[in-house]
């Protein structure tokens, strides 16, 4: 068992003005492991994720991270740029809209060869060759790599957009609400994905979401947030079958049995 | 390989006025390698809650459960994963599985997540699906849709893919027919053999006193009416 997280959170704090958004957050991610963070809407899950991802200043904490190059780093005192290679090489983020992550203006290949070339690929068989592949991986026939990304499905625009992110071959992967959206059944289709994907890569992966059936089936741990703390973390099917809070046993039991 | 020392365990209910429920309390019991344990008691007795403490799927409010050196009771997630893809099985009742995703694969992966070559993880998951009479047309559709005999008889086969050095086993043989039924005993045979510690829950007497060396009534951690 690794010993050296990949990811440290300390104490990340993050408030709008007055309110808070997330306070005092503070955990350790391990290679490979996959962790979810649930809460209502406006519970702060968001928020710590978009600080962890760097896409928003946290007002105090560190996030260190276990980079390639050179160990351990506090990613929140990283140069922009730096801050930018490291969100394309070693992290990837997931987007909930889809075209949030995606070129809607170029092809389905071009949006998986865009991110190999922002890496320093440059042989174009080889970037053609390694798009076709991973769009193959996430299920796309490869007769729709040429067409954009607005004739296709929300589901299948919603696997471009992992196949984009995943090529790269990271370690980190944010995702908020990766299935929010999409119909149930091709939930099941990208969750299915998601967690071959996981096994296969050693993928480490933070997935925002507030559906618990979703983090059932992908999440080996759970942190639960309300009103910008943390409620209650855990092994995820110990939280969700033995929840020790009382937002998280409301949480719980107010799932509609199918 | 399993031992647990003066575990209890309660319930509190914070949105039904705070109401704690002590369901455990002293319970002791040490089961060794080679050796299955069955776990008796009427029903609510707190059969499951043990099982289920012993996994990591409910917390203990107190005490130690080692399996395997390590306490599950104190144990961080990571640890009790590792615990769980290595060392402790679970056979539940129910089959709860991702949508899609075929019978053999289903079976598979607590191989394949051990790292075991496919081939080998694939040939493991046919030849005990074959043995529990699954039909192999079946074999690459989601179980999702089968019937609840055609689903425990998966989940079996799923717990039984890896040789855990511990195993529970929470009702192995209900809803099944009597060939399976014995299917099931000699696997659950085979697996004490190889020196695998078993606790079981069985309300099949008769299956319960072919396979299990001790029973241990559960009514006894009962925590009395104060």
């Amino acid at each position: 068992m690794s010993t050296t997280p990949l990811l440290q959170v300390r104490d990340i704090t993050h408030y709008y003005g007055a309110r808070i958004g997330c306070r005092d957050v503070s955990f350790d991610l391990y290679p490979g492991e996959v962790m979810g963070i649930v809460g209502e809407s406006g519970s702060g899950k968001s928020t710590l994720l978009g600080c962890l991802a760097g896409q928003l200043a946290p007002d105090a904490g560190e996030v260190l991270f276990d980079t390639r190059s050179d160990g351990l780093r506090d990613t929140l005192k990283m140069s922009e740029p730096e801050r930018r290679m490291l969100s394309r090489t070693d992290w990837a983020f997931v987007h909930q809209q889809a075209r949030d992550g995606l070129r809607m203006g170029v092809s389905a290949g071009g949006n998986v060869g865009e991110r190999l070339m922002a890496v320093g690929a440059r042989h174009y068989g080889d970037i053609r060759d390694q798009a076709v592949d991973w769009l193959g991986r996430v299920e796309i026939p490869a007769d729709r790599v040429d067409d954009r990304p607005t004739a296709f499905s929300g589901g299948m625009q919603q696997r471009l957009q992992i196949a984009r992110n995943l090529v790269t071959g990271p370690r980190l992967v944010f995702m908020d609400e990766p299935t929010g959206g999409l119909d149930v059944s091709v939930q099941a289709r990208l969750l299915d994905l998601l967690r071959g994907l996981v096994r296969e890569m050693g993928l480490s992966a933070i997935i925002v979401t507030h559906d618990l059936a979703v983090v059932r089936l992908l999440a080996d741990r759970l942190m639960v947030m309300k009103d910008g703390h943390v409620v209650e973390t855990g092994l995820t099917d110990q939280v969700l079958d033995d929840p020790q809070h009382g937002y998280t046993q409301l949480l719980v039991s107010s799932v509609l049995q199918v | 390989m399993i031992e647990i020392d003066t575990v209890s365990k309660q319930f509190t209910l914070h949105n039904q006025g705070g109401a704690v429920i002590p369901v455990m309390q002293g319970a002791s019991l040490n089961v060794a390698s080679g050796e299955c344990v069955a776990l008796t008691g009427s029903s609510g007795a707190g059969k499951s809650t043990l099982m289920r403490m012993i996994y990591g799927n409910y917390l203990a409010a107190s005490g130690r459960i080692m399996v395997g050196g390590v306490d599950v009771a104190r144990a961080e997630p990571r640890e009790i994963l590792a615990l769980r893809r290595e060392t402790l099985g679970y056979v539940s009742q129910f089959l709860r599985v991702v949508p899609r995703v075929p019978t053999i694969e289903v079976v598979a992966e607590p191989l394949l997540a051990l790292g075991r070559q496919r081939e080998e993880a694939m040939d493991r998951a046919r030849d005990l699906l074959a043995r529990l009479n699954i039909p192999e047309r079946l074999w690459s559709l989601s179980p999702t849709t089968f019937s609840g005999g055609e689903q425990q008889r998966v989940n079996i086969a799923r717990g039984f893919a890896h040789a855990y050095p511990a195993l529970l086993l929470d009702e192995p043989t209900a809803s099944l027919d009597a060939a399976n039924r014995e299917t099931v005993l000699c696997l659950i045979d085979e697996a004490k053999a190889r020196g695998a510690a078993i606790v079981g829950i069985f309300h099949d007497e008769e299956a319960r006193a072919h396979v299990c060396d001790r029973e241990i009534d559960v009514s006894a951690f009962t925590p009395k009416a104060a």
